[in-house]
């Protein structure tokens, strides 16, 4: 990439100004800074309705909610997080920087990416908007589990459209990243020579192409049994209600490793950097991605022991599930190698994907005590759960996107975050994150089941605890945005490598990334891109 | 970098962790062992399986830590050129292997031991209701509802006169207990009239979902008299909080008692508790 070409192309670009630069734009860095901003917005949303429910448990006896709206919280608290908060992060972190690692100039369909992140305000306007409708929001929990979710009123029906409408926009989304790596790599960027963050977001794209259109499915049931007298779930008309846990979970598994697929790739990214050191096995970190995704498919049943199945069932999604240890821990192990005799420094993205490291496999080991059945018996829609998929969902995936963003920050901008408080940012989340959500491994041991808007009294101090730590750690946020704002209004100017140890084409743009980017594509074997790209992996 | 230091920082750090380790153990709350053999079992593979990945926790992290103060740039300016090793990874794909094969072993044992519901000496049907249980003694014909007790139900409305702390097992109190005979073998029979419940009561090691239009099984033998408490565990609507369950375990003897007791109110009264 040289000036002349950018300044080429600048020369004939007539880019629409204002509101009709957002809404029309075929770009796929802009794309990428509206799915970012979608979801830093969704991120508070979420976060307020968490603060909701742990105002409401800070002490036994019901105070400020009623348990109806309770329960609407703990489901839009989901629903928003994961598909507001999280998936529009990971797409708008794949829009934005799989182009300029694979040295495209664009993603491979603009105009279906621009369609596939405006879907996602309309949905969750609709989604939001049952909250003030007469019956309600959905109370039945995030995965909708009939008959109860039969139960709501007619909002049901727009809670469906709007997850048909996300499922669109995420099914669109994974297309377009897949088009774009299978054929769009500038010449010499063999599969394997592709940086983590790329093979990670392939892999979960397939994924997402794969089990969106079952959440479809199961959710169109739920539709038609509600809305239009069919019997898929209704035991009464010689349905089965059990089928829709199957059917959900067969979604929802893989689910949650498109959450988390990611987040490995971008904590692959940036432990090498700030190593100074390749990262350690390359090519088993592929292949460990690709099998958690293919074991991701054959474990639903373990979010289901409770639910009665036969003993051989138990017995297999229990194998499978401990299996899934076994890959995830060799990423763990080349984590650590990648760090071992490196020379490293600890800037604030690198403090995230370390405390990923640190908190995820906290998580990860908690995971593998609920995969032990007769044990799960007692886990079960406790508050044990709750801690272990928050570790890994914020603690895992919101931290890596954390940290993806201090670290490509530079990039976007063109300026320097303030490392002093980005480093402020870091402590301060995860301390609190830990009183936050460590509490409730306790609780959950201790017998407290889960979405209870009121407890016993034995329960008060690990929720009061817990508490505190939610409204610490949600205010601690706000330095974030602070932290994001100061730097996209200036700052020290960023270099083009921007980090002393950082290896790839990204690296090799301007900071800021200009709007276009390797109009030609770059020679990556060529000798003055080798020092920044790193040769091969 | 010199291996000796490797090992010495690694000793110190792990020495750190494993404080902080115990701290973790020693502030919380650890599962209850439970009064039947199941949830003793349970119970002891719990703990087993937490000192296996709490092991594996500590090492990883002392393995990261003693890279964080050693590794650093200040202490070493030029990094290795290493990138990776068969032989370790082969080593760290086959030991966890092996553990888990390890761990899977007690713990198909234990499920195995859990799903022989046979030879049950007395049969129990629950059904789960919005918000409330209902028992079916099938041996002994009787049935009635329990539900969340009086004064919960009175200290849990929003603005209450009665704190919840004035109350005496707050949430965890019924109107009319399951009467259980310890040293029986008790099968229950779960189902739902409405929406999916889930019948737990921690101190026998186990939960199950109480489906509509399903019938699940589980069973229990308590080895001592005493109170246990639990509560639904599957989000069943706006009052899922307040649909307590509370086992009273008696010797046979007083079961029996019970029974007769309970036999001869329904034929005084000529009348079903059922609806």
């Amino acid at each position: 990439m040289t000036d002349a070409t950018l300044a080429h192309h600048d020369s004939h670009d007539h880019h629409p100004k204002g509101l009709a630069r957002w809404l029309f734009t075929t770009n796929h860095k802009e794309i990428g800074t509206l799915y970012l901003v979608f979801s830093l917005i969704m991120f508070f949303v979420g976060g307020a309705m968490a603060l909701v429910i742990r105002a409401e448990l800070f002490a036994p006896g019901l105070q400020l909610v009623h348990p109806e709206f309770f329960n609407q919280m703990t489901t839009m608290h989901a629903l928003v997080m994961i598909f507001g908060a999280v998936m529009p992060a990971f797409v708008g972190l794949a829009n934005w920087m799989v182009p300029l690692m694979i040295g495209a100039p664009d993603m491979a369909l603009p105009r279906m990416n621009n369609w596939s992140f405006w879907i996602m305000p309309f949905a969750f306007t609709l989604l939001l908007s049952t909250l003030f409708m007469p019956s309600g929001g959905p109370a039945s929990g995030w995965t909708l589990y009939p008959p109860l979710s039969l139960q709501g009123g007619n909002s049901l029906a727009f809670v469906i459209l709007a997850i048909h409408l996300m499922g669109i926009s995420s099914i669109m989304g994974a297309i377009n990243i897949i088009a774009t790596i299978l054929n769009m790599r500038a010449p010499g960027m063999t599969l394997l020579r592709m940086p983590m963050f790329v093979w990670t977001w392939l892999i979960t794209a397939f994924l997402l192409i794969a089990v969106m259109p079952v959440l479809a499915g199961a959710v169109t049931m739920l539709l038609t049994d509600r809305f239009f007298g069919t019997s898929f779930f209704n035991a009464a008309g010689g349905g089965d209600p059990v089928l829709y846990q199957h059917i959900f979970w067969f979604f929802g598994h893989p689910e949650v490793y498109i959450m988390i697929l990611p987040a490995f790739g971008i904590v692959s990214e940036i432990i090498p950097t700030f190593s100074r050191k390749k990262l350690f096995g390359y090519t088993s970190m592929v292949y460990a991605t690709a099998s958690i995704a293919f074991l991701s498919f054959i474990v639903w049943a373990h979010h289901m022991f409770t639910v009665g199945m036969p003993l051989g069932a138990a017995l297999f999604f229990m194998y499978a599930t401990m299996v899934i240890a076994v890959p995830t821990g060799v990423k763990i192990f080349n984590w650590v190698s990648t760090m071992w005799r490196g020379s490293m420094t600890f800037e604030t993205p690198m403090l995230f994907a370390l405390g990923f490291v640190v908190l995820f496999t906290i998580g990860g080991l908690s995971g593998v005590m609920l995969a032990i059945v007769p044990a799960d018996f007692q886990y079960h829609d406790t508050y044990f759960v709750v801690a272990h998929f928050h570790y890994v969902l914020v603690t895992g995936a919101v931290f890596a996107i954390m940290a993806s963003v201090y670290y490509w920050l530079p990039k976007w901008t063109g300026h320097m975050y303030n490392e002093t408080l980005g480093k402020v940012h870091f402590w301060w989340s995860a301390f609190w994150v830990n009183v936050l959500f460590f509490p409730q491994h306790y609780l959950g041991l201790a017998g407290m089941p889960r979405r209870i808007p009121d407890y016993a009294i034995q329960f008060t101090e690990f929720n009061v605890i817990s508490s505190i730590g939610g409204f610490a750690f949600g205010i601690g946020q706000l330095l974030f945005v602070y932290i994001v704002w100061q730097c996209a209004r200036g700052g020290q100017k960023a270099t083009d490598g921007v980090w002393e140890g950082a290896r790839g084409l990204e690296w090799t743009v301007p900071s800021p990334a200009p709007l276009h980017t390797f109009d030609t594509p770059p020679d990556i074997d060529h000798p003055d891109l080798v020092a920044h790209t790193g040769g091969t992996q | 970098m010199k291996r000796a230091n490797e090992w010495i920082v690694g000793i110190a750090v792990m020495a750190v962790i494993g404080v902080i380790t115990w701290g973790i153990f020693a502030v919380g709350d650890n599962m209850r062992p439970g009064v039947s053999p199941f949830s003793q079992d349970v119970y002891v593979l719990h703990n087993t399986v937490m000192g296996v990945v709490t092991i594996i926790g500590v090492l990883v992290f002392t393995a990261m830590f003693t890279s964080i103060v050693l590794h650093r740039r200040s202490k070493n300016p030029e990094a290795a050129k290493f990138s990776h090793s068969t032989k370790a990874e082969i080593i760290w794909t086959a030991i966890p292997v092996l553990i888990l094969v390890v761990i899977a072993i007690p713990a198909t044992q234990v499920l195995i031991d859990m799903e022989n519901t046979g030879d049950a000496e007395l049969n129990v049907k629950v059904t789960g209701y919005q918000w409330l249980w209902k028992y079916d003694y099938l041996e002994d014909d009787i049935s009635f509802f329990s539900a969340l007790d009086r004064n919960s139900n009175r200290a849990r409305q929003m603005g209450s006169d009665l704190a919840p702390t004035e109350v005496e097992n707050y949430l965890l109190e019924v109107d009319r207990r399951l009467v259980l005979p310890v040293d029986t073998k008790i099968r229950f029979l779960l189902t739902a009239d409405d929406v999916i419940h889930s019948w737990w009561v921690p101190d026998l090691g186990w939960k199950r979902d109480a489906v509509p239009g399903m019938v699940n099984e589980a069973w229990t033998l308590i080895k001592e008299e005493g109170i246990y408490r639990g509560q639904c565990a599957e989000l069943c609507g706006k009052d899922h909080g307040f649909m307590p369950i509370v086992v009273e375990a008696v010797s046979k003897e007083d079961y029996a008692d019970w029974v007769a007791t309970q036999q001869a109110a329904s034929t005084a009264n000529n009348q079903s508790v059922t609806p």
